[in-house]
């Protein structure tokens, strides 16, 4: 696909108020299964699971609150999900 | 406000708490809308398409004044190889009444005009803040508690949708398993109306449909999606959660590879892309259904699993207003006797019971299990393609005939038996 688009870019589009003090999905870093952990990161629709060198690193910030990782990873891989507080996260202004 | 008992609060303005707040305000209630977007629709994701009958009968006539996008009149299905398409494409030509319509719609911009028309029949509207959890006097919701304010109502209508983790709170349900959600993905691309109605063959406020598999998904279970807005296309894939990981293909490069399919690039070349989003979708059909009651609660819409995907449809916003319509009729009856025991709210359950919402989606029952089945995915297209290749194919050479080819390209990939597992399941669908 040669003119595939970085999720970073299309993140871009969106309007996001990301809530600094309080990370709505907390993920298990010492969780090693790496079949679990492939899923989740191919999962996510914003790219926000990143695994190399054998770590598991996640940032909420351009989260699209689907809960996929959550449904997907069944209580392994992430420890805890919520909605983000009121008016944090994500606008969506198309839907 | 903390003192205050409302008749009810509905937590999550989408579809189905707006209209169950919208029938019990206007039948003299007072009722509280609990919205963590910063306004409703801020946090909705659809397809999408409308069907408009359940809505027609809460507020007759409403297509002619809200923010639909366009009416769908031509319907096309398409099966997908990685390069080629079969395309089928139906437009019946028959008009539509206000009950058999449909529409492209923006959930931002259709739930927010849902909201004020709310608020012009008397509901109150709270957007901006999460609900935390649901307040319990003994075995009885009484209430609700965001941030550590609490709001009392004699009556709480969950309507925040698929991940309700409040009906989970409550043991209402459980959580949702990977083969029972899909995760939706999709992107609005800008192109202009003129654009929209030369590309797809469109005229006035005329839009299109379109709903694919094969290819999009890598033959994962799910399928493509395309809808023509007004000036602009929701474009998106849909996958099954537990197929996630079958092929080496993520959710974000299996809509990459839908727009850069040789068959959809054309369509929205040189377009302005608006937005990114992903949800869940419900998919698990009549067997996911939760419990939808217990003393002084009642549970609507995507939080009670109502959508059907039956590849060339999917419901699931008419669902979720005929529930938000039949929670009110719930509410306002056990208002009546004042009662909101379980016992009394059990209504709401008989009024679905009686529903449209449990007769389709009982109807489709074994739908999700056909749709489980990979050949539909995988084979079908497949052969489709390699078929019409054949018919369509002239190269001056010897012709083979077509029913034999179509029955070796059958069997190269499947077997007499599998298939006649596959006709069964089928016929058991349906």
């Amino acid at each position: 696909m040669a003119k595939k688009v970085p999720v970073d870019d299309k993140l871009g589009y969106n309007n996001f108020h990301t809530d600094e003090s309080y990370a709505h999905i907390e993920i298990n870093s010492d969780f090693k299964d790496e079949e679990e952990i492939r899923k989740v990161v191919l999962a996510c629709p914003a790219e926000l699971y990143k695994y190399e060198n054998g770590e598991l690193a996640f940032n909420h910030e351009g989260c699209l609150e689907c809960g996929t990782c959550r449904v997907v990873s069944g209580g392994k891989v992430v420890k805890s999900w919520n909605h983000p507080y009121g008016e944090m996260g994500v606008t969506y202004m198309q839907g | 406000m903390s003192e205050e008992k409302f008749d009810a609060i509905v937590v999550g303005g989408g579809l189905a708490g707006l209209t169950a707040a919208y029938c019990l305000a206007q039948a003299e209630m007072e009722v509280l809308v609990i919205e963590r977007g910063t306004f409703c629709g801020s946090k909705n994701v659809t397809g999408g398409r409308i069907y408009t009958h359940s809505l027609e009968k809460v507020m007759p006539g409403f297509a002619e004044e809200a923010p639909l996008e366009r009416k769908v009149t031509k319907e096309r299905v398409a099966l997908m190889t990685e390069k080629g398409v079969v395309n089928i494409e139906y437009a019946s030509g028959k008009p539509d009444t206000p009950e058999t319509a449909s529409y492209t719609v923006l959930r931002s911009k259709f739930d927010k005009w849902f909201a004020e028309k709310c608020e012009e029949v008397g509901v109150m509207m709270v957007p901006g803040i999460r609900v935390d959890s649901l307040i319990k006097d003994g075995d009885k919701i009484v209430g609700i508690d965001a941030g550590g304010e609490e709001m009392y109502a004699d009556v709480v209508i969950l309507a925040d949708g698929v991940n309700s983790l409040l009906a989970q709170s409550i043991g209402l349900k459980p959580e949702l398993k990977p083969e029972q959600v899909a995760v939706g993905c999709k992107e609005v691309i800008q192109l202009g109306e003129d654009v929209i109605n030369q590309r797809f063959g469109l005229e006035g406020n005329d839009g299109l449909s379109m709903l694919v598999a094969g290819d999009p998904t890598v033959g994962n279970i799910g399928g493509g999606f395309l809808y023509t807005n007004k000036d602009s296309v929701s474009i998106g894939i849909v996958a099954t959660c537990s197929d996630i990981g079958r092929v080496d293909v993520s959710i974000p490069d299996m809509l990459e590879r839908f727009k850069n399919h040789p068959s959809i690039e054309p369509l929205i070349k040189g377009g302005l892309p608006l937005e990114y989003s992903a949800h869940l979708v419900p998919e698990g059909g009549f067997d996911m259904i939760p419990k939808l009651y217990d003393n002084g609660v009642l549970v609507t819409g995507d939080a009670a699993a109502f959508v059907i995907n039956l590849g060339y449809t999917v419901r699931g916003m008419d669902f979720a207003v005929e529930s938000g319509r039949l929670a009110a009729e719930a509410v306002i009856r056990a208002k009546a006797a004042d009662d909101f025991s379980a016992a009394s709210l059990a209504y709401y359950q008989k009024l679905v019971e009686n529903s449209f919402i449990y007769t389709d989606m009982k109807q489709y029952r074994n739908f999700p299990k056909l749709l489980e089945r990979h050949e539909i995915f995988n084979d079908v297209p497949e052969i489709a393609d390699v078929l019409f290749d054949r018919l369509f194919r002239v190269d001056g050479k010897k012709p083979v005939s077509l029913p034999m080819f179509a029955i070796d390209e059958i069997a190269k990939r499947t077997s007499a038996s599998k298939l006649l597992e596959l006709v069964m399941v089928a016929l058991d669908a349906l």
